[in-house]
């Protein structure tokens, strides 16, 4: 601990001081990935780690793999998982209530006890051993030693990863692929079954949603003759998300003027 | 600054990203948690490169990142194919063997 003070005290150093600032940020971040509720802030939040760490590759003369890591991971691998959250949108899964029982305290307890292991181990395997860094390596400059090894001694295993990424491609480009095992309805075929059907009760389409004179509406559902909210009226995903206002709050016989006259 | 520093950090980040893999129920989140636990890994040996003054350490780095980029790509693409057929990214949902 005091060690860990006396090198926090000793900042003269300007990677030091990124260390300092970036470190705990990302530390911070990453636990916040845990912790908050929507999926796509998780994203956000991966983000920004993988941005840290590029910059922490960079400071450790590892030039190539920090641009990599930016153009790979934030760039292609972070944006796809974007896509897909697009793609899947939000269902109950991003609620973060514990669905098995007593899982949450095991699962915190086992981290900090592994945690803890790594961290005392690594305290133990490192202490006293000082960098001797890459400065001799990466003399030619950092590329070319990376091409170097990557073509000379490695050249076995970068081809197997090459045939793996093909594989991997071809792979989800068969996962993908659709295979409907029912004929899709022409439009006229969806025409006659709607009038042809048991009810007469959409054949004009689904009802629009209520749009009452004091809110712009696409999220309150509209009102039937008797009354009701007519269910259909509001779009599923909107429902979904939460973001459905409740009708009752524009009904004219409960209108509180006070409120209104502050808006 | 000794390096070892950011050893500490980097077994941080891989100790939440496996909490990360047990706590949470979306699919894509968990996912994300795992790409976080390969990054871990990959900081650990960006830093040991840096610790011996070899170069391999960052070729590996290099594969890990490939063979992360081709398990998103796979993995994204059963999300999606299960997402279709039951309508959930939950974890919890598949549980069809168990019954």
């Amino acid at each position: 601990m005091l060690q860990l003070a006396l090198e926090v005290g000793q900042t003269a150093k300007p990677e030091a001081v990124m260390f300092w600032i970036l470190g705990p940020l990302a530390v911070v971040a990453s636990l916040a990935m845990l912790l908050v509720k929507k999926a796509v802030h998780s994203a956000i939040l991966m983000a920004f780690v993988m941005i840290v760490l590029a910059i922490f590759y960079i400071a450790q003369d590892a030039v190539f793999l920090g641009i990599v890591q930016v153009v790979v991971y934030t760039g292609a691998v972070m944006m796809l998982f974007l896509f897909i959250l697009m793609l899947v949108g939000v269902d109950s899964s991003d609620s973060l209530t514990e669905t098995i029982r007593g899982l949450r305290p095991i699962a915190i307890t086992a981290a900090v006890g592994f945690g803890g292991l790594l961290v005392s181990l690594l305290g133990r395997a490192t202490i006293g051993r000082s960098a001797q860094g890459l400065t001799e390596a990466n003399s030619e400059g950092n590329v070319q030693a990376l091409a170097q090894l990557l073509f000379s001694t490695h050249v076995w295993p970068f081809e197997v990863i090459s045939a793996l990424l093909i594989t991997a491609a071809l792979g989800a480009m068969v996962l993908a692929h659709h295979q409907s095992t029912t004929v899709r309805p022409t439009q006229r075929q969806l025409s006659i079954d709607r009038f042809r059907g048991e009810t007469l009760g959409t054949a004009a389409g689904l009802p629009g949603p209520g749009v009452y004179a004091r809110h712009n509406a696409v999220d309150v559902p509209a009102l039937l003759p008797d009354g009701t909210p007519a269910a259909g009226s509001v779009n599923a995903t909107l429902e979904a998300r939460g973001d459905m206002l409740d009708y009752k709050k524009f009904d004219l016989s409960e209108v509180n003027t006070k409120v209104e006259e502050e808006k | 600054m000794d390096a070892s520093n950011y050893l500490y950090v980097s077994a941080l980040l891989f100790t939440i990203g496996a909490v990360g893999v047990v706590v949470r129920r979306n699919a894509i989140v968990v996912f994300m948690c795992i790409e976080l636990m390969l990054n871990a890994a990959n900081l650990s040996f960006v830093t040991f490169s840096r610790i011996n003054g070899d170069l391999d350490g960052q070729v590996m780095a290099f594969f890990t990142m490939v063979v992360a980029a081709c398990e998103v790509v796979v993995g994204l693409a059963i999300i999606v194919t299960i997402y279709r057929s039951r309508r959930s990214a939950s974890v919890d949902d598949a549980s069809l063997l168990k019954r």
